[in-house]
């Protein structure tokens, strides 16, 4: 047991090494990215009109004038201190409207996540079981369907018929601190199954092949000599060893739920993390801009860092090495 | 109650695409009695041994006949019913122990598995079981071996945790196939004693299948021969190898004859050395693979390398062709000293030494025609194009037997045996003096790779070929080979005249090598375990 301790310990402390070597990166490459924009916050704000001398008095209270790897240092600074640094167009502290937008972000996702995967990875194995029978294709020809439409259009369409026609649920996902756990669930519901649609059928996809591919195996014939039925062959012997490729899609599409909602945000109107990043772009803040992208990259980078712990752990021939 | 455990009548498999696999075969296993199935590949021996489970694997099905087990049909008894005999009544051991565990369990949990499932014994009778069954097999630390996961414990210990897996259920019947096939000689003998044992302890009745004739007349007590689905004929052990009376069978029966020798020493020219290995050492990052390897290849000679794997044998082929680099010592062709690395090789150089590979399917070309594959070492090393190549493609065809429209097929729509035949053609086109053979039958049936011997000694007569020939099948050493190397670990334990080499005195390992290899008799195997006890027993007072 000492020795399953020290290999997942090792793992865990390799990886938020790792973690934290590709922020750095990371911070790097937005830093630099949101630099080579044309215009800046001094122009956006002022507008068209300003003259030169105005944006640039502007430009030095900002402290853009200075070269840009003392900003990015200051920036650094700042962010690992926790302090994101002022938004240009409220002049708040960032860090302090991005928590409680990141928050209803997760909050959506989480909610989504919670039945997407279970359902996800059970229609996915029921499918593997009955490969060929009626259950498969139906899956199959819904689950690629439902890949096929774009996300804002099912979003659209959930609006127009639970909304608009029944109205059972709102068209805007308007939440505010204040309000109560089930009201929040009532009023996303329909974002949270736009979501559950869109995630679902690739892991759904992806779990269904992972254990088909499994079953070629000698020791999957072997299970089925020693009298075995479908099922148990399919739950004991092939999920286990089909576990890691599960894994690494569960938390691909976890990342998709948290960074990739924008649209969904936007859609119903969300005050979610993507809305507030694409609200910021559009007026061109960038310390808002970059703070929310490192957050998303955070994101990204954890539950991927996670995913490979997990299939470590839950192989034994990675845990527990034959020394 | 039923005297016989297992009967078939007139079985009939087909594939999916209609194909007949096995066809009217009759069988049937008294109580207690082995029953060897034998043939080689395609014959359905294997087809048949899941069929008596009432199992036909994807593409195939079972459309006539009769399976009896215990008295009852599986194929009218549904898939329920067929179920609950798998691992009960008879069960099953796979050729490969590594790949017939679940790598995601403890090999405990998989060992109980039967018992548990169909409700022979609760999961605490069952591991009792199992550790009884780990101690019987000899398994190191019976009470904690079973929490061990397959990926910690040797081939070995994972061959005989497959055997008690497969007697956990105290089945009646046990189906071996082909279970010795992927083992060394020396590791070969332990299993089979294993399987002895088990038969003899637990008085189950088998079928074995493989395609080793020596092998099968160790543990059976009847015979039948297979070919193309069908039976070709059905004995006892005895009369099978004493008195076979199909030629198919006498052929198979003559394909150990090691007296026979196929070649001569009157066509090697002692005088003219065509390779010289000097002190060759190898490695593998810091393990060390080859120590001081020394050899020299005369005109027209053929030098076996024998040894088990990991034994260096490859790597010494490598590091001749220049693939992988020696860290010391030299290799010398016709003279030359050839650069350790065969990019910086002369053309001139790589002509004179050709490979020859263990699988023909992996180093041919499947997208490639068979005139394509030959004739590119014949346009590459000697020049020629058009007419000529065409007409050296021919000829190249013909030396190794292949019909002359071979060279527009491709290799997918050519056998195993055809497939080693253009691999060598290919060999030839560069016009070599040293062709280097890595196992270039281990891969065929006997009787096709016995072609394919008959073929190399052909071509060395009239070329006068000199041949670099690997295999750890000393059987086709003793045939083929006029001196003999012999490697353990990397280094040299023996190396001279094949005859001198496998006559005593013999060293120690050359002599447990030459042991191993099964006999053409039913009694063999008694004969080297008792050979080897008596040893053991004599050594030990020395050593206390």
């Amino acid at each position: 047991m000492r020795l399953f301790k020290n290999v997942i310990t090792r793992m865990i402390l390799e990886r938020v090494m790792l973690g934290i070597l590709t922020l750095f990166a990371v911070s790097v490459l937005i830093f630099a990215a949101t630099s080579i924009l044309p215009g800046d916050a001094a122009t956006a704000v002022l507008g068209q009109g300003a003259t030169p001398e105005t944006v640039k008095a502007y430009r030095e209270e900002l402290g853009l004038d200075r070269p840009a790897i003392v900003r990015y240092g200051d920036w650094l600074a700042g962010v690992v201190q926790g302090d994101l640094g002022t938004s240009l167009t409220t002049r708040q502290p960032i860090s302090d409207s991005v928590i409680p937008r990141f928050e209803n972000t997760l909050f959506l996702a989480g909610f989504a996540a919670l039945i997407a995967v279970p359902l996800a990875i059970g229609l996915g194995i029921i499918a593997a079981i009955n490969e060929g029978r009626l259950v498969d294709r139906v899956a199959n020809i819904v689950s690629l369907g439902a890949i096929s439409v774009p996300e804002f259009f099912v979003a659209y369409l959930l609006i127009l018929f639970f909304a608009v026609k029944l109205g059972l649920f709102p068209t805007l996902a308007t939440v505010f601190p204040e309000m109560g756990f089930f009201d929040r669930l009532y009023v996303t519901i329909l974002p949270v199954i736009a979501l559950i649609m869109i995630v679902t059928a690739h892991m759904l996809r992806m779990t269904r092949s992972a254990v088909l591919s499994v079953l070629s195996q000698p020791y999957i014939e072997m299970a089925f000599l020693k009298g075995l039925r479908r099922r148990s062959v399919i739950m004991q012997h092939a999920l286990p060893n089909a576990a890691a490729p599960i894994i690494s899609v569960v938390a691909l599409n976890l990342a998709y739920l948290i960074v990739g909602v924008v649209v969904i945000e936007v859609v119903f109107v969300y005050p979610g993390l993507g809305q507030y990043m694409v609200d910021a772009v559009s007026k061109r803040d960038l310390p808002v801009v970059q703070g929310c992208a490192l957050l998303f990259a955070a994101t990204f980078v954890a539950v991927n860092a996670l995913a490979d712990i997990l299939s470590v752990a839950i192989n034994p021939r990675l845990r527990r090495s034959r020394h | 109650m039923n005297e016989h455990v297992l009967k078939i009548r007139n079985l009939r498999i087909e594939s999916v695409a209609g194909t007949t696999l096995v066809d009217g075969v009759d069988l049937t296993v008294a109580r207690g009695e082995v029953l060897g199935l034998i043939g080689e590949s395609g014959a359905g021996k294997s087809t048949i041994g899941l069929a008596s489970m009432g199992y036909a694997r994807a593409g195939c099905r079972i459309v006539g006949g009769t399976i009896e087990l215990e008295g009852k049909e599986l194929r009218s008894l549904g898939a329920e019913g067929r179920r609950d005999l798998r691992g009960t009544r008879i069960a099953y051991v796979a050729q490969s122990a590594s790949a017939s565990f679940n790598p995601a369990h403890t090999i405990m949990r998989q060992v109980c598995e039967i018992p548990v499932y169909h409700g022979l014994m609760t999961r605490a009778q069952a591991k009792a079981h199992a550790i009884e069954l780990f101690r019987s097999l000899g398994l190191p630390e019976p009470e904690k071996f079973g929490e061990k996961y397959p990926h910690e414990v040797s081939g070995g210990q994972l061959q005989r945790a497959m055997a008690a897996m497969a007697i956990a259920g105290k089945p009646d019947i046990l189906v071996f196939d082909e279970p010795t096939t992927a083992l060394d000689v020396t590791t070969q003998i332990e299993v089979l004693a294993l399987i002895k044992k088990i038969i003899w302890e637990f008085g189950t009745a088998a079928l074995y299948i493989t395609h080793d004739l020596a092998v099968v007349a160790q543990v059976a007590d009847r015979i039948m021969v297979l070919r193309g689905g069908r039976t070709v004929e059905m004995g006892t052990c005895e009369q099978i190898l004493s008195a076979p009376v199909e030629d198919y069978t006498r052929l198979l029966v003559a394909e150990r004859d090691v007296h026979h020798s196929l070649v001569s020493d009157a066509l090697v020219d002692a005088e003219k050395t065509v390779l010289e290995v000097d002190r060759v050492n190898a490695a593998y990052g810091s393990i060390s693979i080859l120590q001081d390897v020394s050899l020299t290849i005369a005109k027209g000679e053929t030098l076996a390398v024998v040894g088990e794997s990991g034994s260096g044998k490859s790597s010494l082929a490598r590091v001749i062709v220049g693939l992988h680099s020696a860290t010391s010592g030299s290799v010398r062709f016709e003279k030359k000293t050839l650069d350790p690395n065969c990019r910086n090789r002369s053309r001139t150089d790589q002509q004179g030494i050709q490979l020859v590979h263990q699988h023909p399917d992996v180093s041919l070309n499947p997208r490639q025609t068979i005139g394509n594959i030959i004739g590119r070492p014949a346009r590459f090393y000697g020049g020629l194009s058009g007419r000529a190549l065409k007409q050296k493609i021919t000829e190249l065809l013909k030396m190794v037997g292949l019909p002359e429209n071979f060279a527009v097929r491709k290799p997918g729509t050519l056998s195993g045996g055809q497939k080693q035949r253009v691999s060598i053609a290919r060999a030839l086109a560069a016009n070599p003096a040293l062709i280097i053979c890595d196992e270039p039958t281990s891969a065929l049936d006997p009787l096709v790779a016995q072609e394919i011997l008959e073929l190399l000694v052909r071509l060395q007569r009239e070329l006068g070929l000199s041949y670099l020939f690997i295999t750890h099948d000393l059987g086709i050493v003793q045939r083929l080979a006029h001196r003999t190397l012999v490697l353990l670990k990397g280094e040299v334990v023996s190396i001279g005249a094949t005859r001198e080499v496998f006559s005593p005195p013999m060293h120690p390992y050359t002599q447990k090598l030459i042991e191993s290899v099964p006999a053409m008799k039913t009694n063999w195997l008694d004969g080297v375990l008792a050979a080897r006890a008596d040893r053991t027993a004599r050594e030990e007072p020395t050593a206390a």
